[in-house]
């Protein structure tokens, strides 16, 4: 008798798994084999690696192959392309033949994808934006995993008033409108001249941090919900009260009995939260108050193309193109990773 | 049932007093921020600023302060945006139907082909296009909507428009629908595409994985052993009960559109709803215009999400006793 039917959603199990008694396997390698056999998913994986890998070499792309600084604005520069010079910035190339027109794509190592109006390399720049889109991404959806997992565990495993107050916090964040409470923050934050000064931490208005912690904050309670719940059932468990049975702390409960257990749900959220956040961080860049000048991200690299949209419109499409690439490569590896570690499962983060 | 109503009431006055609370706290209390300046806007006079710290309070104790600022928003109504020196909320009012015309028409089309899209993947089923549609709407929701907008502008607006297909196509911007219905659709129809996206891929998902976990409980095995057709059992029996989570999702992120979430798309095609309006003080940094749109939106997501889950009680009875 099969003790546990596999959903027909294309997961096939081992023989191991279906009882034919070869060798016991830690639930971790068995999900590794069935990820493993998930082609689509790890072609996302693939994408995925290989998004963050080119956007971490921008530095060297930058250097060896535009051979330009792509910070730097480059308003009267020329650029050579088949033996013939060019202007960056172009006299008369719109519909009128009026004002400046950075250059097109040359499909060249130098301005690969053409200029912004102020006459820096786009691909150079999609690439070096890629970077504070993936860190900001990757970096608040750690951070909201890492806060909500404490509270979640406080929460779940203490139970009573420790619970309902961490939990009817989390659920005034959950109720506050995320963009809302996201462009309030921003606001503040980034128009008091000096930065934001708590104590001896000292943050200057365009540093990464700001849109990094806004982001983490707001997408606490979506992780903290699922964990929570999943908390408080484990806590009931025999194994957890065979533990106490032999003394164990609560520090030692969590951590060795609790923890490993909820483990593999934060990992299935995880993409899925990083695919989220990296949307988010683009729309508040696009809105002007996520990445600020200098810096760049794919989302003000959008807004910086929208003056350029019906003249040069690769400024605002490529870094578009990369977002999509990014999140559909997450959300695919997501229901890739649920599938593999837990079949049943009905966890699900909204994009 | 009582009970549950008044106990959901109650946390709703809560969550609308916390939100006026934290709004005061991160505009009026931030460490290291001067509150005055900033809401004078950009390079203010001296007058504007003293004027600014009498009429909020900002030399009195806290509490006093956070009642100056309900007074102003919700009493008085009498808050001035710095930017532009008129009154904030007949301005917000003003706006509000451009942004219910672009939300109402969203939601018609996500409701619309995220059914067709859910259904016909849970029926198609172990064919090619169950997979194929899942991933339409993968990439649907993994689409940046106001990037979407910009690449539907270009093709529609400047590429292809002077071909038959976009000719039609208007110049971005809003007519109201009294003034002029027929333009009203035109000016609104590629904004509504571009909203819905998202949407549709995001309820096709969960449409789909919510027919066939209902295709496996019992009394649709019964319903199919009483001998009823396959479309009946899933039009009045699977279906039915799939959508009990698709209209508490939908209430949900109604709300949330129309209280600031359509903010991206409004930007994109230059439609003067409230999203609008907060962007444009967000360029301008004209604080109270932002303070009062949040409050309000915020106000207006936590209304629905109460009624929504009063709807779902009432509904499924399950509910009322969590």
């Amino acid at each position: 008798m099969a003790v546990f039917e596999p959903e027909a959603e294309g997961i096939v199990l081992d023989a191991e798994e279906t009882g034919g008694g070869i060798v016991g396997r830690s639930p971790w390698a068995l999900a590794g084999r069935r990820l493993a056999r998930n082609r689509i998913a790890l072609a996302a994986l693939v994408l995925f690696v290989l998004i963050v890998a080119v956007s971490f070499a921008a530095p060297l792309y930058a250097k060896h192959l535009a051979h330009t600084n792509p910070f730097e604005s480059n308003i009267s520069g020329t650029v050579t392309i088949d033996g013939k010079t060019r202007q960056v910035l172009e006299q008369g190339g719109g519909k009128l033949g009026l004002g400046e027109t950075p250059i097109g794509p040359t499909w060249h190592s130098h301005y690969l994808l053409g200029a912004d109006n102020q006459g820096r390399d786009v691909a150079a720049r999609v690439l070096y934006g890629g970077r504070s889109s993936l860190l900001i991404g990757i970096g608040s959806a750690l951070m909201a995993a890492f806060v909500a997992l404490i509270f979640a565990l406080v929460a779940g495993f203490f139970g009573g008033w420790t619970d309902a107050i961490i939990s009817r916090l989390m659920d005034l964040i959950w109720a506050f409108p995320l963009y809302l409470l996201a462009i309030s923050l921003a606001t503040v934050l980034l128009t008091s001249p000096h930065g934001l000064t708590i104590g001896f931490i000292q943050v200057a208005a365009d540093s990464l941090w700001i849109p990094l912690v806004i982001i983490g904050i707001v997408y606490v309670p979506y992780i903290y919900r699922p964990i929570r719940g999943q908390v408080l059932s484990l806590r009931e468990k025999e194994f957890v009260e065979a533990a106490i049975a032999q003394g164990a702390s609560n520090l030692r409960l969590i951590f060795t009995e609790v923890l490993p257990n909820v483990a593999s749900t934060v990992i299935v959220l995880m993409p899925l939260m990083i695919a989220t956040t990296i949307l988010t961080e683009s729309a508040l860049s696009y809105l002007s108050i996520g990445v600020q000048a200098p810096k760049a991200s794919w989302g003000t690299i959008i807004q910086d193309g929208q003056e350029l949209l019906y003249t040069r419109p690769w400024v605002a499409i490529a870094p578009g193109i990369m977002i999509v690439l990014t999140v559909l490569a997450l959300n695919i590896l997501g229901d890739g990773l649920r599938d593999a570690l837990d079949p049943r499962s009905k966890v699900r983060v909204k994009g | 049932m009582a009970a549950f109503i008044i106990r959901r009431l109650l946390w709703m006055l809560v969550v609308l007093f916390a939100i006026t609370v934290l709004v005061f706290l991160i505009f009026f209390a931030t460490p290291g921020v001067d509150p005055a300046r900033q809401m004078a806007g950009r390079n203010p006079s001296a007058a504007t600023i003293r004027s600014i710290k009498h009429e909020f309070g900002l030399d009195r104790s806290l509490p006093v302060r956070y009642g100056l600022m309900m007074k102003h928003m919700f009493i008085s109504r009498d808050l001035i945006s710095y930017g532009s020196h008129t009154r904030v909320i007949p301005e917000v009012v003003s706006a509000t139907p451009v942004t219910l015309s672009l939300v109402f028409g969203a939601a018609v089309i996500w409701i619309v082909f995220s059914i067709l899209t859910g259904v016909a993947a849970a029926v198609l089923r172990g064919t090619i296009f169950d997979p194929f549609l899942m991933i339409l709407a993968l990439i649907g929701i993994s689409v940046p909507v106001f990037w979407l907008g910009e690449v539907v502008n270009l093709v529609t607006q400047s590429r292809l428009h002077d071909s038959f297909l976009f000719s039609w196509v208007p110049p971005l911007g809003y007519t109201p629908l009294t003034q002029d219905p027929f333009m009203w659709f035109k000016q609104l129809f590629f904004p509504w595409l571009t909203l819905s996206v998202l949407y549709i891929g995001f309820y096709a998902r969960v449409l789909r994985a919510n027919l066939i976990e209902t295709d496996s409980e019992d009394y649709i095995r019964t319903a199919r052993a009483k001998g009823l057709s396959e479309r009946r059992v899933l039009f009045r029996h699977t279906l039915r009960t799939s959508m009990i989570t698709f209209v508490s999702l939908f209430g949900l992120d109604f709300a949330v559109l129309v209280g600031g979430g359509a903010l991206l798309t409004e930007v994109v095609f230059g439609l003067p709803g409230v999203g609008l309006l907060t962007y444009n003080s967000l360029t301008s940094l004209d604080l109270p215009v932002i303070m009062t749109t949040v409050v309000y939106a915020a106000f207006f997501i936590t209304l629905a999400s109460a009624l929504v889950d009063l709807v779902y009680a009432w509904l499924d009875p399950r509910v009322r006793l969590a």
